[in-house]
């Protein structure tokens, strides 16, 4: 765990230190990746043979329809299971394949569908988490540096608070500091703003692009939902329905930083008509599997 | 692009929520006497007491007219010059408390030092849980009077026995449910703390411990109620001292106010060790607390 890290952990004040280049960590490599599940005996192929290389600092989100297996990869990356064959490579550095398997890691954090900030923990005690337990920084800085990054997320006020007394927003940007917190290389996140309200969500967004615009990590977002995919993503990745392969790779050139205007510009409608057009069909397909597992 | 501390501060007002544990008690205190419920709670009180009393002491009814009415009981309880030898002035009275307290410490406490670990370690280690969880759930469902031949044997001196049959019973309701929660644990907190680099000893002191803190004060609140029940049983079988021993003698010398007194003294006593427990358990899980509170 975190064992393949050999640099020191960056506390956040490196966030905003003026580091505008081209971001040099967190390229993934996903190389012909196959997953057979196979639980009663019956093989399910989950992920067909999938390659894709995010660039370091990418913002790349996975769209398809449920069970196309984004939640699969993403596992796989993040160190939850294994893969059956094939490579997935973080800057050069091999994650797993099908003999070996990388445990999860402070390097790639996860953002998880229903929120898993520690409730037993004030937001705080959440935030120090990582490094407390990674243990290579003393307590005290670690917490100044916690309230220094709380301060910048705008979560100061809240940071003796239990995660039950803050809205699902707050906990959402609560999540993103804990991950920020440990200078990741990239962040993973599984649907994260799922359960939260039209409005909450619009909120969110802005905020993770302005720390996506801030930080320049690499992002592996994975959503069901379009529009989002797009107003967020450099490159949004269409799935296909099980088997899960890669169908369509949508380039959003859409200029950064971006702001709610981008949801009426031409581009913007451009990209979602050609995504829906692709999702869509995908959609209808997992649709009809459905119900012949049905019938 | 903007850096990170142009983000804004201001998006999201700040719920402003800071309530200390002293404020919140004597919230809830207010709240309490300003329902219903503590007045409901003196008149029903009142009627079982009063019920009780016409019942023995005025009506005489058929079945009662042995049994000592709250007045006759009360009078002996408060009584400086008792007439069957035991009321609050009475030292002895307070020996027999005193015993049975100890021996109901000793019995939880080991049972807790031991019940609480196992319970945690069943949860974590499913091997192990696969091993011992089959013999737990054998043994549990016995009722702690069928051990009552086998404690005697198995232990050379009375008190022992007691003490063994007191903690079999705390212990199994510890074990078990401090096992059910670990296993309440949702998944998903095991997964954050490796991705943020736990080792397996975080995992247990940062994850484990507290997420199975609640369902473990439940199993403590059980096992309290179930150390007083095998230890009245106990004491009446084998006991010099202690009130399962002073109610099982006062019926054999027929000293039936004495039965009554020792019974409200074990009601009061059960209902304070279980309020101990809560407060530790509010103590030591704030963030419930405050989210019941909310």
């Amino acid at each position: 765990m975190g064992r393949n890290r050999t640099d020191t952990v960056q506390l956040p004040a490196t966030l905003n230190s003026g580091n505008r280049g081209k971001p040099s960590v967190g390229q993934l490599r996903i190389e012909e990746v196959t997953k057979i599940y196979s639980p009663k005996g019956a093989n399910v192929l989950a992920l067909d043979h999938c390659s894709l290389t995010i660039e370091a600092g990418e913002f790349c989100v996975i769209v398809g329809p449920s069970g196309c297996g984004k939640t699969t990869l993403l596992n796989a990356i993040a160190g939850f299971h294994d893969i059956t064959s094939g490579e997935i490579y973080l800057d050069d550095q091999l994650l797993c394949s099908g003999k070996k398997n990388t445990d999860p890691g402070a390097d790639r954090i996860v953002v998880f569908q229903q929120g898993a900030l520690f409730p037993w923990y004030t937001v705080l005690e959440n935030v120090i988490y990582g490094p407390i337990v990674q243990g290579k920084t003393a307590a005290a800085e670690v917490k100044s540096s916690a309230e220094n990054l709380l301060g910048q997320m705008g979560l100061a006020g809240i940071s003796h608070n239990y995660p039950n007394e803050i809205s699902s927003g707050m906990r959402r940007r609560v999540e993103i500091a804990r991950a920020m917190m440990n200078d990741p290389k990239i962040l993973l996140l599984d649907e994260p703003f799922r359960a939260l309200d039209a409005l909450t969500k619009s909120v969110m967004h802005k905020y993770l692009l302005d720390v996506y615009d801030s930080s320049q990590k690499t992002i592996f977002f994975i959503t069901h939902d379009l529009e989002e995919a797009i107003f967020l993503g450099s490159r949004v990745v269409v799935m296909t329905t099980r088997p899960g392969r890669i169908k369509k790779v949508i380039e959003v050139d859409i200029p950064r930083p971006r702001d709610y205007r981008v949801l009426s510009s031409d581009r913007y409608l451009e990209l979602k008509r050609e995504a829906i057009e692709a999702v869509h069909e995908e959609a209808r397909k997992a649709f009809e599997a459905g119900e012949r597992e049905l019938a | 692009m903007p850096p990170i501390n142009a983000l804004p501060k201001k998006a999201l007002p700040t719920p402003n929520v800071q309530i200390s544990s002293l404020g919140l008690m004597s919230y809830r205190l207010n709240r309490w006497l300003a329902s219903s419920r503590p007045y409901l709670m003196l008149l029903g009180l009142s009627l079982f007491i009063f019920a009780w009393y016409l019942c023995t002491e005025v009506l005489k009814l058929p079945r009662f007219e042995k049994v000592p009415g709250p007045a006759v009981a009360a009078k002996e309880w408060f009584s400086r010059d008792p007439v069957y030898g035991i009321s609050i002035f009475v030292p002895e009275y307070y020996q027999h408390i005193l015993k049975s307290v100890l021996r109901v410490l000793e019995a939880f406490g080991l049972a807790t030092l031991l019940g609480v670990p196992l319970g945690l370690f069943m949860g974590w280690k499913k091997t192990f849980k696969d091993y011992s969880f089959p013999i737990l759930e054998t043994l549990r469902p016995i009722p702690m009077l069928a051990w009552v031949p086998l404690a005697i044997l198995m232990w050379p001196i009375r008190e022992a026995a007691i003490i063994y049959l007191t903690f079999l019973a705390a212990f199994f309701a510890t074990t078990l449910n401090t096992l059910l929660g670990v296993e309440s644990i949702d998944e998903v907190y095991f997964r954050a703390a490796r991705c943020l680099g736990a080792k397996p000893r975080h995992i247990f002191f940062r994850v484990v411990i507290p997420g199975a803190l609640p369902f473990i004060f439940t199993g403590l609140q059980i096992s309290m109620g179930v150390s007083w029940f095998s230890l009245v049983a106990g004491e009446m079988l084998a006991g010099e001292y202690g009130l399962g021993y002073l109610i099982w003698n006062s019926f054999i010398m027929v000293q039936y106010p004495i039965i009554v007194i020792a019974m409200v003294t074990l009601g009061f006593i059960g209902w304070a060790s279980s309020a101990m427990i809560r407060f530790v358990g509010n103590l030591l899980m704030k963030w419930k607390v405050r989210e019941a509170a909310l």
